[in-house]
């Protein structure tokens, strides 16, 4: 199939960056989608140009590093998808597809498709664990946890931290991803112990990043490739005022 | 003469002697030690979050943007443990045996005994960090069966027990980024090893943002980089899996151990055309109710449907009626190979085939199937476009998993003292064959519980050194030869992108030291791989420059090692002549085509000796087996 893409293309972080096209003619259905930015980077190649930058690894849905704005929509069209996940099939021949990073001041971008979401990971490092030692725990069988306890606090887990949740958000919020780790602990009894102090440093984190606040418009999850519900947003919410009140 | 260190005694009590033996750190002493961690998986993460713990000052580096995204991250299935919990008559002998058995007797008895008695514990410490594992009703965790064992102790959390336990590692590591003790290096690659005397003493990275090349020493440096089966280019490896941290330490003088054992996983997707850049595992699972089948006559492309009964070959069955479609892993692969090697391979490229589940859908409804599989039907579906409820799957055999590594002794040191390697970068407890949901659990016992230990050992008498200091002649060295490998990369300006390499090394590779491999075979991969690396050196193209964002720059520092590592592969897989686990060698088969093992020629670990010049020199350390009988596996 042809492709006329447009891709964002920007050297660093502090040089302006502007939309380019590009032109493909032999994507294939079956591609996925970063494999058809690989058949665009090695056109590039072989032209002596730099290619674009993207971060993708596993290609099978899960390590969250590939993310982009595909017309408009992180991880484009596909529902419950991530980019990797996104065949070129959801595509007709000669379509035109816009390709941008993933927006937020949180997210400086690196180069390209390419951005810095270590913002992430201080969210995480402020408080979102469970302080346990490593080599003291009880017997596993000794805390017991119901099957509804455990697949609710799984489906929080189950957030890869991909970011497309900040980008898809109008006020650039990181509320989705974080109430998925504050309910992902909170909703286990091993992880109630810190619940009060865990919620406010997240929180408070995700504001020193500089994350927007949540108007609870719900693009988040509609965009999520895990499909997390927006109800862990209520319940940190609900942990976040509980802790402040002292409660 | 290689020493495993392995202690004395009777098996099962090896480890606690071991412990309650070995010299201490103490506290006030363990702040003033740095020990670098390459690699966040589970086997680096789970090491730098216990270091941490105990109070070492620990840099965590790895190439990844976050300390998340470990290939680890991808694995499905689940994590084995001796817990007994399903009173089925499990223990840690039992694991124990099964795991010896599993790797067809070529692994070291102390290591795999002591990773199934730290397994118990494993499960224990994940669930405290609150990884939600599968739970029954009334409130107590859940298990499954995996191949080779016949008790359920695989512990899962949904598809995603790597995601799972890895977010569990990462809060561990979290913590102790939090208490100072861990400083964290995202998006910086290890390029190459720092040795001074036969001694590690530092690590060359590159920053992947900047290019800037930087210089950290360490008391101690612990290698937790994963496996290398992305050498082949198609295999379900992530993309970044890459064999240079071992690679450069083997260069550096840490022996690398039984290369050419590579696991080939039977049931993944089939490449699908020539773009495509990595294969997709479809859980072994499905063996259970689908049928696998060929057409009967060889370049018969009529669709699946249009084939009758007749002409259709049920191979697994017809050669295997025991265990039909539920061969290990290896052998089900092998068969596959054969089938499709003979012009019987289905799909666009003919390199596939057919899991067929017209059979059981018939038999117990769609319904059931869906219940069973539904989501791995979807997944199918997703990448395929083809809807698996009506048309058969293409399945085909993928390499997945790398068995050799560094060699290490039992406190997991490499033969480079101060160097450490562990999870699927070191050799040590799998064999020829590793059986499904023991990886991610060597990964988490060796970081977690058995590295904290062993590396105290070391340190206990090395505590008044200072650290050696960043200007040295090795650092100075170590760090040239780096910067002169990259800018020769980026000088040649050929006519090839790196992957042009990469894809052409890989189908070397699976060609001559696949699934089976021969004399003949071996001979002309080393050939082919010398002309291969020449041709890269010659004509490789690369744009973009050394100090700035340059993915292209970082695979090429890859290839280059894996074209070198690719032919001590195929040299390690020609000096063994005999078959086991992953490892067939088709002079070496019975009358009916099964391994045939040596146990008196090459009941050993092959220990590989880099020399700058010349052939690498072989070294070997002898495999006693005290506490199991060695037998020879029979699935028929
Ligand atoms: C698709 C798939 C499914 C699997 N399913 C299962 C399963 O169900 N059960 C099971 O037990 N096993 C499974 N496995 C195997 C298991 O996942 C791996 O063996 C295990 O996770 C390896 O862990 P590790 O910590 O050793 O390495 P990895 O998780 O691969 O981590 C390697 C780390 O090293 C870093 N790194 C590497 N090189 C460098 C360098 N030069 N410089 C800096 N950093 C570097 C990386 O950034 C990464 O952080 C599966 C494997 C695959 C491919």
């Amino acid at each position: 199939m042809e492709l006329n893409l447009r891709i964002w293309r920007q050297d660093g972080p502090d040089t302006p960056g502007q939309l380019v096209n590009y032109h493909l003619n032999n994507a294939d259905p079956g591609m996925s989608f970063l494999e058809m930015l690989d058949a665009v980077n090695e056109q590039l190649i072989n032209n002596g140009q730099r290619v674009i930058e993207f971060d993708h690894d596993c290609r099978e849905g899960i390590c969250g590093s590939c993310g982009m704005v595909i017309n408009g929509r992180p991880h484009g069209p596909a529902q419950g998808s991530s980019t990797c996940q996104l065949h070129m099939r959801s595509f007709q021949n000669g379509d035109q597809i816009t390709i941008e990073p993933f927006r937020a001041s949180a997210f400086p971008i690196i180069r390209d498709l390419k951005v810095d979401r270590s913002a992430f990971d201080r969210i995480i490092d402020s408080g979102g664990y469970i302080s346990t030692n490593i080599a003291a725990a009880p017997e596993a069988n000794s805390i017991l946890i119901s099957k509804d306890e455990a697949s609710h606090a799984f489906d929080a887990a189950a957030c890869i931290g991909c970011g497309a949740c900040v980008a898809s958000c109008k006020n650039a919020s990181a509320a989705l991803f974080t109430s998925a780790k504050v309910t992902h602990l909170v909703n286990l009894p091993q992880g109630k112990v810190e619940r009060s102090t865990r919620v406010v440093q997240m929180v408070n984190q995700m504001d020193t990043e500089g994350f927007g606040a949540c108007s609870f418009t719900e693009a988040c999850e509609a965009v999520c490739p895990q499909q997390i519900s927006v109800s862990h947003i209520a319940q940190m919410n609900w942990e976040y005022n509980r802790a402040k009140l002292g409660m | 003469m290689l020493d495993a260190k392995i202690p004395n005694g009777p098996i099962e009590k090896k480890w606690s002697e071991y412990q309650a033996t070995c010299a201490l750190v103490n506290a006030a002493n363990r702040k003033k030690m740095t020990v670098i961690v390459i690699g966040s998986g589970l086997a680096g993460g789970g090491a730098a979050a216990a270091l941490g713990e105990l109070g070492y000052h620990v840099k965590l580096f790895c190439f990844h943007d976050s300390t998340r995204r470990a290939h680890s991250v991808a694995a499905q299935g689940g994590v084995n443990a001796a817990k007994n919990y399903q009173n089925d008559g499990d223990n840690v002998y039992r694991m124990f045996y099964d795991a010896i058995k599993g790797g067809d007797y070529r692994s070291r008895e102390a290591n795999v005994y002591r990773m199934a008695e730290l397994s118990v514990r494993l499960i224990d410490t994940c669930v405290a960090q609150g990884v939600p594992f599968a739970r029954e009703y009334g409130g107590s965790l859940g298990n499954r069966s995996f191949g080779g064992v016949q008790v359920e102790r695989t512990f899962y959390a949904q598809g995603q027990t790597g995601q799972q336990l890895l977010m569990g590692t990462n809060s561990a590591i979290a913590r102790q980024v939090k208490a100072g003790r861990i400083e964290r290096f995202s998006r910086h690659e290890m390029l190459d090893l720092v040795v001074k005397n036969g001694r590690a003493i530092g690590v060359i990275v590159r920053d992947a943002i900047t290019g800037e090349i930087e210089r950290h020493a360490a008391h101690a440096i612990v290698l937790g980089t994963g496996g290398y089966a992305k050498i082949y280019y198609l295999s379900t490896m992530a993309m970044g899996c890459n064999a240079t941290a071992a690679w450069k330490a083997h260069k550096r003088g840490a022996f690398l151990a039984n290369p050419s054992f590579v696991q080939v996983h039977p049931t993944s997707l089939p490449a699908l055309g020539k773009h495509q850049s990595k294969l997709t595992l479809m859980s072994e699972s499905l063996r259970n109710d689908g049928r696998i089948w060929v057409p009967a006559r060889s370049g018969d492309d009529r669709s699946p449907e249009k084939i009758p009964d007749s002409e259709r070959d049920y191979y697994l069955e017809r050669k295997y009626p025991a265990f039909g479609n539920l061969t290990p892993r290896d052998i089900a692969a092998r068969a596959a190979k054969e089938q499709i090697d003979a012009g019987h391979g289905v799909g666009p490229m003919r390199n596939a085939v057919f899991l067929d589940f017209r059979d059981a859908i018939a038999q117990h409804g769609r319904e059931t199937i869906q219940s069973r599989y539904g989501n791995l039907f979807g997944m199918y579906q997703k990448i395929t476009g083809i809807d698996a409820y009506v048309t058969p799957m293409l399945i085909a055999p993928s390499p997945h998993f790398t068995m050799g590594g560094l060699w290490v002794d039992y406190e997991l040191m490499t033969t480079l003292e101060g160097l450490y390697a562990c999870g699927e970068c070191n050799f040590a407890d799998h064999g020829s064959n590793r059986l499904g949901a023991n990886s991610l659990l060597q990964a988490c016992v060796d970081g977690y519980f058995i590295l904290p230990s062993t590396i105290g050992n070391f340190l206990s008498s090395r505590i008044k050194e200072p650290l050696s200091p960043t200007d040295g002649p090795e650092f100075d060295q170590a760090e040239s030869k780096t910067r002169e490998d990259i800018q020769k990369l980026l000088s040649i300006k050929g006519s090839q992108p790196v992957d042009y390499f990469h894809r052409t090394l890989g189908a070397t590779l699976w060609d001559c030291c696949g699934i089976s491999r021969s004399r003949e075979s071996l001979n002309r991969g080393i050939e082919q791989i010398r002309e291969l690396r020449e041709q890269f050196w010659n004509d490789v193209n690369i744009t973009g420059g050394a100090h700035e964002p340059n993915s292209e720059l970082e695979k090429a520092t890859r290839v280059m090692d894996f074209l070198e590592l690719g032919e001590l592969m195929c040299i390690d897989a020609l000096h063994r002549e005999e078959s086991c686990g992953a490892h067939f060698r088709e002079e070496y088969q019975t009358k009916e085509g099964e391994s045939l093992r040596n146990d008196e020629g090459f009941g050993y670990v092959s220990a590989w000796q880099h020399r700058a010049e010349g052939e690498p020199i072989l070294h070997k350390e002898p495999l006693s087996f005290e506490a199991v009988n060695v037998m020879t596996r029979n699935y028929k």
